[in-house]
């Protein structure tokens, strides 16, 4: 797509791009171009030099038990934090759709936790399943069952996907409302004429219809659950126990900040980019073209 | 047509069902806000000794300004004041730059022009998250640290808004950009008579967006603000948790934690309907 008029001149319009230019050239490409020549090196302890390893922090990386896992902890709480809030995102949408009025009103109560940061959903959460005081962890006591999500890696986990999905439910709903109020009426009537019941009809031509949705959000949710979700692990378990819940991007604050080891840090920043760009590829190349309706 | 509408749309006890369900799910969703209001209200005795009641008390006021004056570590009315010039900082700052050089992209030849696209498409889907370590560095060597501008900068450094406005400059007629030709007005005329007051809407727009993504930002205010009077809301509320065994105190932190949520559940409450148009701009 190209513009038939144009203005001309030559100083102009480079003045107009300078701002953006120099910051995003400060700020976006020096670090990111430094992450990846960091990644080639190891500091020696005193921080004077700098030593060429090459690939050897990858190596390193996926010969690293810990790391390893961190890969295996952030697939098991994403592909949970994506199926939760993506299901219960949709279970509220369906319901509403089923509305004639009064869709609009559940449509507010609904959207605005949207607003509420991951890190302030962390300290919600935590306060309800807090060891000592958490009335959550009180009457589960009342039932028998001790809640200890400081020792118990299990619960550690179920508390941080909860808390993360509970945040994200607004945006999957606002989305899966939006989609089932495209499906045309007639297409729905029609099958109902034809004797189809609800679940019929949902299973054969609702959910075959939102499939453009889904796989959207299911992209932009696996996205979310790597990045966003920092602070809800920061805020509740900051990672454990025993790094239960350490997701890669924890990993790498907690690698290039605490334990200061910035070729590690910055080679797992790395993997992190690929990772992101690859599904980036995904979600313009493979989804757009393969759904749809 | 009663008929078939009663077929898809329940009626009489389906309906009520529907009602309930809806209910019972938006109830799970506002269950840990309330308690977090409730134990506002309360005093700390209330909460160290469980259950904790699940009415509000009696204590409102005098949390809260308890945690506005004095906080724990610094007062919550400076962190919201952080909170808000960073997050006000970001949006307007984004979209200065953005309008400006996608109005450059979309309306000029200029060399390097398919290149500078490129580099800024680049810039679309890679979080901060990734690059901290060196973004770090190269703040600190500016003396950016414990600075609203070591806040902000980093922040704004990606084209989302850029490749937003692109789009929608594509939209605007030719017609427009030929007629303030003819009638002898610069481009600078034409963007600021003509290109700006169309955009509008989608200026708003994503401001609602960007102020939200600002204001909830988490990790990068952790790293660059190690002076608690520099603290952003939502990081410094982690902050007030003691380290070891002293107990929390619940009163002030929940208190902190609803004042946190109160600024962008306005903006997005009162703005809705932009909110939702720029979440779906900013999405596809």
């Amino acid at each position: 797509m190209e513009k038939r008029v144009k203005f001309k001149g030559l100083w102009l319009p480079i003045l107009l791009v300078f701002p953006q230019f120099l910051i995003t050239a400060i700020f976006f490409f020096y670090p990111a171009g430094q992450a990846i020549w960091q990644s080639l090196f190891i500091p020696d302890p005193f921080g004077l030099s700098m030593q060429w390893v090459g690939l050897g922090n990858f190596e390193f990386l996926l010969a690293d038990r810990y790391y390893r896992a961190s890969f295996f902890t952030t697939a098991v709480f994403s592909i949970l934090v994506t199926v939760v809030s993506m299901g219960v995102a949709l279970y509220l949408a369906v319901l509403a759709d089923r509305l004639v009025k009064g869709s609009g009103t559940y449509r507010t109560l609904l959207i605005w936790p949207y607003a509420v940061a991951p890190a302030v959903a962390g300290v919600l959460w935590l306060f309800m399943f807090n060891t000592r005081v958490g009335v959550v962890t009180w009457y589960l006591g009342l039932l028998g069952y001790d809640w200890n999500h400081v020792l118990n890696e299990g619960e550690a986990m179920g508390l941080v996907v909860v808390a993360s999905a509970w945040g994200r439910i607004s945006y999957n709903f606002l989305f899966f409302l939006a989609g089932l109020q495209a499906i045309p009426r007639s297409v729905i009537e029609a099958a109902a004429i034809d004797g189809a019941h609800f679940w019929t009809r949902f299973r054969t031509i609702v959910f075959p219809l939102l499939s453009p949705t889904t796989f959207f959000l299911l992209v932009v949710n696996i996205i979310y659950s790597f990045f966003e979700t920092f602070g809800v692990i920061h805020t509740i378990t900051s990672g454990g126990p025993q790094q239960a819940t350490t997701i890669l991007v924890y990993k790498v604050y907690a690698d290039g900040f605490v334990g200061q080891d910035l070729g590690s840090s910055a080679a797992q920043s790395v993997i992190l980019l690929a990772i992101v760009s690859l599904l980036t590829v995904i979600q313009f190349k493979y989804i757009e073209r393969r759904v749809h309706y | 047509m009663a008929e078939q509408n009663g077929m898809v749309e329940r009626r009489g006890a389906g309906l009520w069902l529907v009602h309930l369900g809806l209910i019972v799910g938006i109830a799970f969703i506002f269950f840990p806000i309330w308690l977090a209001f409730v134990a506002s209200t309360v005093e700390q005795q209330d909460i160290v000794r469980p259950p904790m009641p699940l009415l509000p008390g009696d204590q409102f006021f005098s949390n809260y300004a308890r945690a506005l004056t004095s906080g724990v570590n610094a007062p919550v009315s400076t962190m919201l004041l952080n909170s808000m010039i960073m997050a006000v900082g970001i949006s307007l700052g984004k979209i200065a730059i953005s309008l400006l050089s996608a109005f450059a992209i979309v309306y000029f030849r200029f060399p390097a022009r398919r290149l500078f696209f490129w580099l800024i498409f680049l810039t679309l889907m890679l979080p901060v998250e990734v690059r901290i370590v060196p973004t770090y560095e190269v703040i600190a060597n500016f003396g950016m640290l414990n600075s609203y501008q070591g806040l902000i900068l980093p922040l704004i450094a990606s084209a989302t808004a850029t490749f937003l406005f692109r789009q929608f400059f594509m939209t605007v007629p030719d017609e427009l950009a030929e007629a303030a030709r003819v009638d002898g007005a610069g481009p600078m005329r034409f963007f600021f008579d003509i290109l700006l007051p169309m955009s509008r809407t989608n200026i708003a727009a994503l401001f609602v967006i960007l102020f939200i993504y600002g204001w909830n930002q988490y990790l990068w205010p952790l790293l660059i603000t190690t002076d608690p009077e520099m603290n952003t809301i939502v990081m410094g509320i982690k902050q007030m948790f003691p380290s070891g065994d002293d107990t929390a105190d619940w009163p002030v932190i929940m208190a902190t934690s609803i004042l946190a949520m109160v600024p962008p559940v306005l903006v997005v409450v009162g703005m809705q309907r932009l909110f939702i148009r720029g979440l779906v701009d900013s999405e596809k």
